[in-house]
């Protein structure tokens, strides 16, 4: 069973913290609970998202700088 | 002569320039992202292009797209705006390139202002005072000392290779700055891989005054100028003109340096030069020239009744300076107030949405430059700014009263805005007594904090 992490809110996706840096995390990856999976810019401030379960990145249903709705799919963890 | 107009931005400042460009009877063709198909730039403008996707990177820097919509609709011309590609000298050569006029200056004096080293030898050569500092790297620490003692504590000790504020120290006095400077440099080589120091008096109570400037590349003369003191992590929030606290003597000084480096630099259009201004010394410093519009241009177009953005388009389009220094009179106070998508109680966090109703404030001396309408969609993917809420009257103090009547009918609904910051403001003591520096706003929004949430529920 897989868990669905949505975006918090409206705004840009991106899956590194820089455009020079690698992504937080690929597909296959581990990730604890509280780990950054990307970062939603909304009106030019960044937040956070992290994961609210421990797992592994199962399948990205999001791009990186794809625009995003709030509730929108952004990646399954198994 | 332009025919037709490219703005390659969007928000409030793409309605003003076509607006702008409709009274001088030329065309506009509004580009647009994905996300702004609804806007109401684009239901203003006689044409639009849709130029890519809603990420700025890949529609409202795209160069390339905006050239291919300019040659695809046969624009003639294309209007920055400011942000996105407005101080992009490399854009600036390719319009020019591509046979076409830039509404702005030249892409060489862009570079020249561009660039922190070279801006602050330009003003310098123009006789304007900068920020005491060591004019370039500094490898030797008794030369350090020597430069330290020379322009006064405290000091600012900065990494010649660096940028984005890493590694900057502030050293009250000589025995604290003996103690950072060999810090600094460790810390600048391992970083930078160059122990090179940079140092510079740090002007504690600052007040940010600034100059507008209009060229048509032989000439240029100045629109008096502009405070924008009150500022939230170096965002303006409340600008107006003129400066309460600048004496005459100062303001012709003052307004006298920057018509200098403008001319100097041979500028083109509307410009903006930047100063710190100590009011206990009265003693004023370059900072940098903004080289577009500025979001704060309408307070000067109230007090002098120029219109900036018009006058901008004339030059461009090859028109000479249409005014002597003469020609242009100072006439009562203006203020405006940034309306951002923003939820004051709760840290200012970013809140767009659907605009579910929208009253504008009205009557005299008033003005609301906003790109919102009823039902409009306040996209996530671009800045906050919702509009501008100008005010104009006598004196400070009735412009002040003014502006607290407009916000009372300036109503939103269906997102949160910085509103009630500004009725907040127009009621403090310091703010109404002209008592503020530029780090003055943010300890007072700790201080009211509570203020300011039960405001907004």
């Amino acid at each position: 069973m897989t868990k669905q992490l949505l975006s918090p809110l409206p705004g840009t996706f991106y899956r590194r913290p820089a455009p020079d840096k690698p992504f937080y995390k690929k597909e296959g990856d581990a990730v604890a609970i509280g780990d950054v999976i990307g970062l939603i810019e909304v009106m030019k401030s960044f937040n956070e998202v992290k994961a609210d379960v421990a797992g592994t990145i199962v399948k990205f249903h999001a791009d990186n700088e794809e625009p995003v709705m709030a509730g929108q799919l952004l990646v399954e963890i198994g | 002569m332009i025919k037709k107009l490219l703005i390659a931005n969007r928000g409030e400042i793409a309605v003003r320039i076509i607006r702008a460009a409709k009274e001088l009877g030329i065309k506009t063709v509004q580009v647009h992202s994905a996300a702004d198909v609804q806007s109401l730039a684009v239901e203003m403008a006689d044409e639009a292009a849709n130029i890519g996707p809603p990420h700025a990177a890949k529609s409202y820097l795209n160069i390339e797209a905006i050239l291919a919509a300019a040659k695809h609709t046969g624009a003639d011309a294309v209007h920055p705006g400011y942000g996105f590609l407005a101080e992009n000298a490399n854009f600036a050569d390719a319009v020019k390139e591509a046979g076409l006029i830039f509404v702005g200056p030249s892409g060489a004096a862009i570079r020249i202002m561009g660039d922190k080293v070279a801006a602050r030898i330009a003003a310098q050569s123009a006789g304007v005072p900068v920020v005491p500092g060591s004019d370039g790297r500094v490898d030797d620490s008794n030369e350090a000392k020597d430069i330290a003692a020379r322009i006064g504590f405290p000091v600012m000790i900065k990494a010649a290779a660096g940028g984005g504020g890493r590694g900057i120290r502030i050293a009250e006095n000589m025995a604290e700055f003996e103690a950072l400077t060999p810090q600094a440099s460790a810390e600048a080589k391992a970083a930078f891989g160059d122990g090179g120091l940079y140092i510079e008096r740090v002007i504690t109570r600052a007040r940010h005054i600034e100059v507008q400037v209009l060229g048509d590349g032989k000439r240029a003369v100045h629109c008096f100028e502009r405070e924008c003191s009150l500022q939230r992590r170096r965002q303006k929030v409340w600008e107006e003109a003129p400066s309460p606290v600048l004496p005459q003597d100062i303001r012709e000084k003052l307004c006298a340096s920057a018509v200098a480096l403008a001319e100097a630099v041979n500028y083109s259009g509307a410009g903006t030069i930047e100063y710190l201004y100590d009011d206990g010394s009265e003693d004023f410093y370059f900072i940098e020239m903004n080289t577009r519009i500025q979001v704060e241009h309408p307070v000067t177009e109230m007090v002098t009744g120029i219109d900036l953005v018009r006058e901008m388009i004339r030059i461009a389009g090859g028109e000479a300076l249409r005014f002597r220094q003469s020609d242009i009179k100072l006439a009562g106070h203006a203020i405006e107030v940034r309306i951002n998508a923003e939820d004051p109680a709760k840290n200012f966090a970013p809140f767009p949405g659907t605009v579910a109703s929208l009253n504008v404030p009205g009557g005299p001396g008033t003005r609301f430059d906003t790109m919102l309408y009823q039902g409009y969609q306040v996209p996530p993917f671009y800045d906050s700014l919702l509009g501008k809420l100008i005010v104009w009257d006598e004196t400070r103090d009735a412009a002040i009263f003014r502006m607290q009547r407009a916000l009372g009918e300036l109503r939103i609904e269906g997102i949160k805005t910085t509103k009630s910051l500004h009725q907040l403001l127009c009621e403090d003591d310091n703010v109404r007594k002209s008592d503020f520096h530029t780090r003055w706003l943010e300890p007072w929004l700790e201080t009211n904090a509570h203020k300011l949430e039960a405001m907004t529920q």
